[in-house]
């Protein structure tokens, strides 16, 4: 059996500590141990962006990335996105809602957290800039 | 989908993280380095590979610096993709090497990907090996008799192989600036924004007197590793920089090429012609921006 590491992170505002094999993925991880099953798992290699997530601040695909690695960091999942005090939706779910973006909605979690970082740095971005941040296998 | 078993360690410093990797070579172990893990992390969820260690250098200092010394630009294995194609320096003294990492992948994988990592990955059809031969870039590595430096041409040696030891990491490279009056491009060909390039071309073109200078050209996603067209170069050097010079030498390049690989999505041949077409497209961009 593969020695365990403790795993410490910041995830929507709470900290959370677990012991973990070093194989585990950080998407399996907050899925599996943490209960957030917002960040969803499609390819598992990188490519689909479902289980795009923000590690401090930046968007990363969390089945690339294993859950030993995150150890320390702050993470932002799409759970982070509704504002807690009144209910809202995140103005990015709202207009996702508005002009109907979810498609299926299987990979909604991963666009979701990829525009936040988008609108973060780049307020009124292109349309070019807007498609090649979105980057999603099956979509655009 | 999911990783095999392995013991994972995050040494504090380079040394240290060279010392693991001469324990487990004495000990028979098969330990994998790590870097940002955006190639290593899909090949072991594949289980492509399978390593029984895995060492992080996450946590290994002074391994992510982007600088420059003596006109000599020097960027630290760690440091991310998304940190160069930042930087200020790297964007206005080197802006091949800033248009190749703008190539890699999507964000997502720049954000966590490192420069290092995919020198030494050396995936063929990654932008950065044919940027290193087209720059004369130098690889520093870290072993247990200490540094040493590798010059790019020595450095690739086949798919997904360097001339690095076992017990040796990657832990920065080293590129010139951009010499003024010497155009550049980089162009690939890629089924979608992000995925490898089923091919790509990288160049260096000075213009003097509207003619060629010293040009370097390399080709990626063709052959085994990145290449020059060493043809293509010496049927431009001393020639009028024009769209006729430009045409004959993109054909000669790739007429030159050893017989390109072949897969699902694109034949030898197709991949040859890709090269050539991309080659006259590069030259026409660079000598655009050669300042004649």
């Amino acid at each position: 059996m593969t020695k365990k590491h403790t795993v410490r992170v910041d995830v929507n505002g709470t900290t959370y500590e677990r012991e973990v094999e070093p194989r585990l993925t950080l998407a399996d991880f907050l899925r599996h141990e943490l209960h957030l099953g917002g960040t969803h798992v499609g390819c598992e290699h990188g490519i689909c962006g479902a289980c795009t997530i923000l590690i401090d601040g930046r968007s990363a695909r969390s089945c690339l990335t294993l859950a030993v690695q995150a150890d320390g960091a702050q993470i932002t999942t799409v759970e982070g996105l509704r504002n807690r005090e009144t209910g809202h939706l995140h103005p990015i779910q709202q207009a996702f809602v508005d002009a109907h973006g979810q498609q299926c909605g299987f990979c909604t979690p991963g666009f979701l957290m990829t525009t936040l970082e988008l609108l973060e740095h780049n307020p009124s971005p292109s349309e070019e800039e807007i498609r090649s941040s979105a980057s999603k296998a099956h979509r655009w | 989908m999911k990783p095999a078993s392995f013991d994972y360690y995050s040494p504090a410093s380079a040394d240290e993280a060279v010392a693991l990797l001469q324990k487990f070579e004495d000990d028979g172990v098969d330990a994998k380095i790590v870097a940002g893990g955006q190639s290593l992390m899909p090949m072991l969820a594949m289980r492509v590979a399978r390593p029984e260690a895995l060492i992080d250098l996450r946590r290994a200092v002074g391994l992510d610096h982007i600088g420059e010394n003596n006109g000599v630009i020097a960027v630290g294995a760690m440091a991310s993709k998304s940190a160069a194609e930042e930087s200020p320096l790297i964007r206005a003294k080197q802006p091949l090497f800033h248009a190749a990492t703008r190539l890699v992948g999507h964000r997502q994988i720049r954000n966590r990907g490192s420069v290092g990592g995919s020198f030494a990955h050396a995936d063929p059809a990654s932008e950065y090996p044919a940027v290193a031969l087209v720059l004369g870039m130098e690889m520093k590595v870290l072993g247990p008799s200490g540094p040493r430096l590798i010059p790019a041409d020595e450095f690739f040696v086949t798919y997904m192989t360097t001339s690095m030891e076992s017990t040796e990491i990657l832990t920065e490279v080293r590129m010139p600036a951009l010499p003024a009056g010497t155009g550049w491009a980089i162009q690939e060909f890629a089924r979608r924004n992000g995925d490898l390039a089923l091919a790509g071309v990288a160049l260096t073109l000075p213009v003097a007197g509207g003619k060629c200078g010293d040009v370097r050209i390399a080709a990626f996603g063709v052959n085994a590793t990145a290449v020059r067209l060493t043809i293509a170069e010496e049927a431009l050097r001393g020639q009028p920089a024009d769209q006729t010079s430009f045409a004959r030498a993109a054909a000669a390049g790739a007429q030159a090429l050893e017989e390109p690989m072949t897969c699902l999505h694109a034949s030898a041949e197709y991949r040859r012609h890709l090269v050539q077409t991309l080659t006259a497209r590069c030259l026409a961009e660079a000598a655009g921006r050669s300042g004649h």
